[in-house]
């Protein structure tokens, strides 16, 4: 397959609109699986573009907020015995509030189980948004080094407030005693690159399924008839899915970290 | 027919991205030997099936990471092309 025939539909290419889709449509002789920039604004000389990530994190967001105001509406009204959308939403609390719980504690678990519930279901949604014909906002690296820089300033923000710092100080020097610092440039690495495989992980992930897909659809656009449909279970539920567990789960071991050891 | 500079580059980038996804050679072995002494763990000890599925799955996807990074370096060699 040479190069020049997939005609990729590249952000910002020279500052020109190329698509205005929001949906991905892959045919055969344009094979999309990129970010489209929508419109342009300038803010302090800089150009700055609305893409279809945002379009998308709209949507999802958009969606889990009529969710949560039907939620609450129900909760408000809730009966002894539940029916129907309250075994829904009690089962999903619960089996967040299980995960959490049992993975961070009775200390630090009350603290976090909302946000970790929240990215939670945000993470979910964004990556099974993919089935819906939306590009996952997840496989921008924008959303989810956002995720991830949050993650890290919750870990040291906890790490500061509940552990002292000279123990912070010999955690750092770890294999060395704390007299002799050679070992904290290693240890300052592994803490920064902490974010970087966290938000890498995800963000590769999605971006792998997207990609996939949209070979798929463009390549064998003639007999994708139905049999795509497995493949979009595996990459958009599956590995979603774990993904999905994987970034929540890692997320409350670091921050879980800093109050073991008090 | 005439090879201009940025063709060669290209062509070498195309050459270098598939070389890179040879990383995931890595991961699946782990994720194989992962899936094994998961198997096993299940058979030794079949109570605890829930248990062992989740660490595992855990697990599989920490290691899948250093072959998404590969995957990664081949993605940004053929489409953002730093080198042409």
């Amino acid at each position: 397959m040479c190069l020049r025939t997939v005609k990729i539909v590249t952000l910002l290419e020279g500052g020109e609109i190329v698509s205005n889709a929001i949906l991905m449509e892959s045919s055969a002789d344009n094979i999309d699986f990129m970010i489209h920039g929508i419109f342009s604004y300038e803010l302090f000389g800089q150009t700055l573009w609305i893409t279809t990530s945002h379009v998308c994190i709209l949507i999802v967001m958009l969606v889990l907020l009529v969710f949560a105001i039907a939620a609450n509406r129900k909760m408000k009204h809730a009966t002894e015995v539940p029916d129907g959308f309250q075994n829904v939403i009690e089962l999903i609390v619960e089996k967040l509030d299980g995960v959490v719980m049992g993975t961070m504690g009775k200390v630090a678990g009350p603290k976090f189980v909302n946000y970790i519930s929240t990215i939670f279901i945000f993470i979910l949604m964004s990556n099974i948004s993919g089935l819906f014909g939306l590009r996952p906002p997840t496989a921008d690296y924008g959303t989810t080094l956002a995720l991830g820089l949050i993650t890290f300033f919750l870990i040291h923000i906890t790490q500061f407030k509940n552990i002292p710092l000279k123990q912070i100080w010999k955690d750092m020097c770890s294999p060395l005693p704390p007299w002799l610092p050679i070992w904290f440039p290693i240890n300052l690495i592994s803490e920064i690159a902490v974010p970087i495989s966290l938000s890498l992980r995800l963000f590769a992930n999605v971006l792998s399924g997207t990609v996939m897909m949209a070979l798929v659809y463009g390549l064998l656009s003639k007999i994708a008839i139905i049999w795509p449909a497995a493949l979009h279970a595996y990459f958009d539920l599956f590995s979603g899915a774990i993904q999905t567990y994987v970034f929540c789960m890692l997320t409350m071991t670091y921050i879980g970290q800093n109050y073991d050891a008090e | 027919m005439n090879i201009t500079g940025h063709d060669l580059i290209m062509a070498c980038s195309a050459i270098g991205a598939g070389l890179a996804v040879i990383a995931g050679i890595g991961p699946g072995i782990g994720q194989g030997i992962a899936a094994g002494h998961g198997a096993a763990a299940v058979g030794r000890n079949p109570g605890a099936k829930g248990d062992i599925m989740s660490t595992m799955l855990l697990g599989q996807a920490v290691a899948e990471t250093t072959g998404l990074y590969g995957l990664l370096i081949a993605m940004l060699l053929l489409f953002v092309q730093p080198l042409g």
